[in-house]
């Protein structure tokens, strides 16, 4: 027992002593992230884990970032917003990263915010809601689009087929019930009337009662249905169900193959949901900035992982190069210079849109990251 | 008329899920007074493993077959692992290890099989068929003969064969069951194998309908729950009734009154039946004898 015990402790010091001389030898910058690979928001956080981890493995093997490999200091907080404070907490004052991208969904983002503000270490959040970057918080950016656009950039699809009166379908969920809220606050904008607002519960298994009485409304000319999860498969199968004549609009929440082939392509005939250009890198055009960007990304994630690339994988991918952008233009590895950086960041070409950030803008994207796209037989088409 | 008429169809489709789901509780429950919180996972395991099953070229129903089967073994299981070395703990105990268990199976899954959501196409494919001038999908009549066909063989099991009242009798009084010859540490191996395969069939029937991942066990065991509870739990008569209910319940509210409230209405009535009847509606008299 005794030799056992000294056996142990002397593997563990050499470890020890092996892991601390890897430590001075390689990983000159420490990049934080917390994100959800796995609870409720893992189908969110395992692409993104995934994403970071290939795109550092990639950066360091092509010579670093100003000739400095990354390490990459990464926390799995599981959804739960007390544990992403805590990991957030855990980077900045031990791991004393120097930038931290993450937060996976809204509530771990505002969980990470108040620790990112107050070390001033720069955060970007991987997470929708508009709240993160409105009002501006010095510290503070993200890569996904927000509901709000989702919803304007619908609106305006649905301008162009001079649609005027709308019913709403909507979950129940976060994501369902912000996006409702988003669109329904713009919606007069637009000259558009919402005359059916239903809403579903995230495990509902069947939704006819509500698509019933929203067909049943006077002058309905489409039907919106923001939701997250399976609620759009089953509202799109119950759609083809009942036979309802009307255009229906999905959210930037389902663009992903997966929904197809949930909702089934004969359902989902003549969907239309706003997606970005990494749903459909076939279809750009091939002078489009993002061709290039969406295609390598897609290529290399899809090796990698033998998953198919999604949205939210891109989001990860967005905020690493964003931040390895800004270090390389600031030279260096202090946080507030690379803060600094990063709101300079200026046309930088990522899976979700071009970004162009500003003192006012920490998103710097506008509605042309989304592109609208119908599904056709199966497949992603683009209008426009 | 067809709106009404759509309401009840949905109504019975939720319904039957709910039933299926509740089924799955009684013979535990009659067995040991044990409410196992492992039931839904019991469901989403049926489904996942004929999704990845079907996926890897099998067909449907022998991946269906695959599911049921490894769901039962996996029942045999976690009666074996958890619920037997912990025999003498209070009922309570036996509850709050159920609990644990629904969380290790879902987190199992999770790594095994994946995060995403998953479908395998309806037995009879997706033509709905037109009632009224209301529309039912096929895979809806699949659920609830399902439904029909597991009350009609727990009602046969638990009234004509003498494992199925060997089952009652271990659960009215364990010690008298073994003094009468009532293998009864069988009995729970046998009880938890059958409501682990009802979870798995319950899954595999319901899946085109609601679609399937690793956590979908949570929300499909606390509405089955609800239901064995509104029909009186234990009773399969009741678990049937109770689902259908539910379903119905839940469907015309979210038809007449407002999709927002939907489930708390759901949720009231079943606290004034329980208020007015606290053995639900086909529960069991107390049989306590002095």
């Amino acid at each position: 027992m005794k030799t056992l015990t000294t056996t142990a402790s002397a593997t563990a010091l050499a470890t020890l002593m092996a892991l601390g001389l890897a430590g001075t030898a390689m990983a000159e910058i420490k990049i934080g992230a917390s994100v959800s690979e796995t609870g409720p928001a893992a189908f969110l956080g395992d692409p993104e884990a995934k994403t970071l981890k290939m795109l550092v493995e990639d950066i360091n093997a092509n010579g670093g970032v100003n000739g400095e490999k990354i390490e990459l200091v990464i926390y799995d907080d599981g959804g739960d917003p007390n544990k992403a404070r805590t990991f957030a907490t855990r980077l900045v004052e031990d791991d004393e990263v120097v930038a931290i991208v993450g937060g996976t969904t809204t509530g771990t983002s505002m969980a990470i915010i108040p620790v990112a503000e107050d070390a001033e270490v720069p955060f970007i959040s991987l997470a929708g809601a508009i709240e993160i970057i409105d009002p501006v918080k010095p510290f503070v950016f993200k890569t996904p689009h927000t509901d709000r656009m989702a919803c304007a950039k619908i609106f305006e699809d649905m301008q162009k087929r001079e649609i005027t009166k709308i019913g709403m379908i909507s979950g129940t969920d976060g994501f369902g019930a912000s996006m409702r809220n988003q669109c329904l606050s713009i919606v007069g904008d637009y000259g558009i009337e919402v005359l059916a607002d239903e809403s579903y519960g995230p495990q509902d298994a069947d939704m006819t009662p509500q698509l019933t009485n929203v067909k049943g409304s006077d002058g309905i000319q489409a039907i919106l249905n923001p939701g997250f999860g399976q609620g759009p498969s089953i509202v799109t199968r119950n759609y083809a169900q009942l036979a309802i004549d009307l255009p229906l609009y999905q959210s930037h929440g389902v663009a992903s193959k997966g929904f197809i082939e949930l909702a089934g392509a004969e359902a989902a005939e003549g969907v239309r949901l706003p997606g970005n250009a990494l749903l459909v890198p076939d279809l750009l055009a091939e002078d489009d900035p993002q061709k290039p960007v969406v295609t390598a990304y897609k290529t290399m994630f899809e090796d990698k992982t033998g998953t198919p690339v999604g949205t939210f994988g891109g989001y990860a991918h967005d905020g690493l190069r964003i931040l390895v952008d800004a270090i390389t233009r600031a030279g260096s590895t202090e946080p507030v210079a690379i803060r600094d950086a990063i709101e300079a960041t200026s046309g930088l070409v990522g899976t979700t849109g071009i970004y162009t950030m500003s003192p006012e803008d920490h998103l710097g994207l506008d509605l042309s990251a989304f592109r609208m796209l119908e599904i056709r037989n199966g497949e992603w088409t683009l209008v426009e | 008329m067809p709106e009404l008429m759509q309401f009840l169809l949905s109504g019975v489709t939720v319904g039957a899920v709910y039933a299926l789901v509740a089924l799955g509780f009684t013979i535990i429950y009659n067995a040991s007074d044990v409410v196992n919180f492992a039931q839904g996972e019991f469901v989403m395991l049926g489904g996942m493993i004929t999704v990845f099953a079907f996926k890897a070229g099998l067909p449907l129903p022998l991946a269906a077959l695959i599911a049921v089967a490894v769901t039962a073994a996996i029942g045999v299981a976690l009666n074996k692992l958890a619920i037997e070395p912990a025999r003498g703990a209070p009922v309570v105990s036996l509850i709050i290890i159920t609990i644990g268990a629904s969380i290790f199976i879902r987190g199992v899954t999770q790594l095994v099989f994946d995060k995403q959501l998953h479908r395998f196409p309806a037995f009879s494919g997706d033509d709905p068929i037109r009632v009224l001038g209301a529309t039912i999908l096929p895979q809806s009549l699949w659920v609830i003969a399902g439904a029909l066909a597991v009350f009609v063989g727990l009602w046969l099991f638990f009234t004509r064969t003498l494992m199925g009242k060997a089952i009652l009798a271990t659960s009215n009084n364990r010690l008298a069951a073994q003094l009468v010859g009532i293998n009864t540490a069988w009995v729970m191996t046998l009880s938890f194998a059958m409501s682990a395969g009802i979870g798995a069939l319950a899954g595999v029937l319901v899946t085109p309908i609601t679609l399937v991942s690793y956590d979908v066990g949570i929300a499909l065991a606390l509405k089955g729950f609800a239901a064995a509870m509104l029909g009186g739990m234990g009773n399969p008569k009741g678990a049937l009734v109770g689902g259908i209910l539910l379903g119905l319940l839940e469907a015309l509210t979210a038809g007449y009154i407002s999709s927002q409230y939907k489930d708390a209405a759901a949720f009231i009535v079943i606290l004034a039946v329980l208020f007015a009847m606290p053995q639900g509606l086909f529960g069991k008299k107390s049989t306590d004898r002095v």
